[in-house]
């Protein structure tokens, strides 16, 4: 039996960003769902490029933003007197940036679709913008919302290449359930790496079919 | 009490569409605007509800200043006390039909009118509907449902925005006199947006036309129907007047029911639901009134009226022409050609015969 200490550990990494990126990505996916302003493409494609770079270019400038010898990383390192770089901290920061479009792209969607007309019907009923967003906007999006958090959850929890290049493989620090699958197969300990492999598979599977299977009448896409 | 005056003036531009009104309305009774789709009638209603800007202009209602552009004025749409209610009904779907009714009443409790959710929804049948899912409720049920919630929100001023236009006629029908008992119970001063001549007849007390972002013609709704073919932009198929009069009485064997407008008799289609004495709207389409010089014998239209030539006007078309004809309890208008006044040498003050081929009743 591996030492499953990873796992958990790879739980709390996605469960802390699916609730920061709940808390960042909501107000940002309301505002590319309203928005007629022209920087809106620019927002929405740099909202977007975590899907399309390889993680090893996010975890290099990463890097990079979070060394000490950085101003950010230097600033981090002064005001709480820990580095960034190989620190769970950093590693749940990168997170947010990766999985950033797989919460903001569904909930943008249902807010679109179920944003304007709904405000106006709501300011209509003596809602105020407020009142009206968490309750006629928020509700009417819940599916978004079940799929987005989902989704942001189970990709947090597969990502591999940005851990490795800013987190590295500190036992219970940064060493999250993929780097340990990984290190597993280099020592050729297939026996540990099978037993997280397939409970990986097999907790994404279940998730997105629950998902899928949820959201089958609604029109919420990913990427 | 004298009625609130709503005061427009409104500049807005859309696009390439502009829209440009200057009105005062009396808050009272039911206030049509009436257009082509395009016309701006929807901007308009927006605009006064709070979810349009505007370019210039000031939008007040009694001594309620709601925009005034050029001092800074601007109450936020969900502080104006109007009821609006969308085409689309809008109801949320994640409330059923009494959760949508409470998001209303919560939010407008102590508002100075006062309507008690129990006895809206006596007055419209929705005592069975009130724990439904919204998606389960038909075209019409949402949009009663729809108005209720409008009413809940205790407005001032109710503006309709095409109510009726997403549902079949059947549907329609079935919304008419639920519209009407609105009227009849709170008696909310109401704006009505609407393409539709049929609904405009029906429900209307004065008429505001607007024809490309203009109001070409404004007044009480049979005024405005007399002279609706110059308010139109184009020459409008469905031009003509509206004239009211009481059911005289009901033929079963020929299956037709008389009419009385003022001493004028007309023979329409049989409408056994209307009672002896019962007050109704019809319209007479300037296309479907002919004329005669002389009074046709052997003919199958049914209602051939004596009356005087007042006077010929051009119509849209070219080569055609509106005959104003006075009979002995109204007015119509006729579509003629230029060739046929030639040749019946038709002149103002002339006995002539008007050969109605439909009336069409605007009541329901």
């Amino acid at each position: 039996m591996p030492d499953l200490s990873p796992v958990w550990l790879s739980v709390a990494l996605a469960a802390i960003t699916t609730i920061l990126l709940l808390i960042l990505g909501t107000p940002l996916a309301w505002w590319l769902s309203q928005t007629r302003s022209r920087i809106r493409p620019l927002v929405e494609a740099v909202t977007a490029l975590p899907l399309v770079l390889p993680p090893t270019v996010l975890g290099f400038y990463l890097l990079i933003l979070f060394s000490p010898a950085s101003s950010f990383g230097g600033f981090w390192l002064e005001v709480t007197g820990e580095t960034l770089t190989f620190s769970f901290t950093g590693l749940v920061l990168a997170s947010v940036i990766y999985s950033l479009p797989f919460m903001v792209q569904p909930l943008t969607s249902a807010f679109a679709a179920n944003g304007r007309s709904f405000m106006e019907a709501a300011a209509s009923l003596r809602a105020s913008p407020l009142d009206a967003f968490f309750r006629v906007a928020v509700p009417l999006s819940a599916r978004g919302f079940v799929t987005a958090m989902v989704l942001t959850f189970t990709h947090t929890l597969g990502e591999f290449g940005v851990v490795l290049m800013v987190g590295g493989n500190i036992p219970g620090q940064t060493r999250v359930v993929s780097i340990a699958i990984y290190e597993h197969v280099e020592t050729l300990q297939y026996a540990d790496a099978h037993v997280l492999s397939a409970g990986l598979l097999i907790f994404a599977f279940v998730v997105l079919a629950a998902v899928y299977t949820v959201n089958r009448r609604s029109s919420v896409h990913v990427g | 009490m004298s009625a609130d005056l709503l005061r427009l003036t409104i500049e807005l531009a859309l696009g390439d569409f502009s829209l440009f009104v200057d009105e005062e309305i009396s808050a009272v009774g039911v206030t049509a605007v009436f257009g082509p789709s395009g016309s701006g009638k929807s901007t308009l209603l927006r605009a006064i509800a709070g979810f349009q800007a505007l370019k210039a202009g000031r939008i007040s209602l009694g001594r309620e200043t709601w925009h005034d552009q050029e001092r800074g004025v601007f109450v936020p749409a969900h502080t104006r006390p109007v009821g609006f209610l969308f085409q689309d009904a809008r109801l949320f779907s994640h409330l059923d039909v009494a959760g949508n009714l409470a998001f209303a009443e919560r939010r407008s409790r102590g508002a100075a009118v006062n309507f008690e959710t129990g006895e809206l929804i006596d007055i419209f049948d929705l005592a069975v509907l009130l724990n439904r899912r919204v998606d389960t409720l038909s075209g019409g049920e949402r949009q009663r449902v729809a108005l209720v919630r409008t009413l809940l929100t205790r407005p001032k001023l109710l503006l309709l925005d095409e109510p009726l236009s997403a549902l079949d006629r059947a549907r329609k029908a079935e919304i008419l006199p639920y519209l009407d008992r609105a009227q009849a119970h709170f008696s909310l001063p109401t704006l009505y947006v609407s393409h539709d001549i049929d609904e405009v007849a029906h429900i209307a007390d004065q008429v505001l036309v607007l024809v490309d972002g203009k109001v070409t013609m404004r007044g009480a709704a049979f005024d405005v129907f007399e002279h609706l073919d110059l308010a139109m932009s184009d020459s409008d198929p469905d031009a003509g007047v509206l004239v009211e009069g009481r059911i005289a009485d009901h033929d079963e064997r020929l299956q037709v029911t008389r009419v009385d407008i003022g001493g004028d008799a007309l023979t329409i289609p049989r409408a056994a639901h209307l009672q002896e004495g019962t007050l109704v709207r019809l319209r007479i389409r300037t296309r479907d009134v002919a004329l005669a010089t002389v009074r046709p014998h052997a003919i199958s239209i049914r209602n051939v009226l004596a009356g005087t030539l007042m006077e010929l006007h051009p119509a849209g078309g070219l080569g055609q022409v509106d005959a104003r004809v006075r009979l002995r309890g109204m007015e119509v208008s006729a579509r003629l050609t230029q060739a046929a006044v030639e040749e019946l040498a038709l002149t103002p003050g002339m006995e002539v015969f008007a050969l109605i081929k439909s009336v069409r009743l605007a009541v329901s």
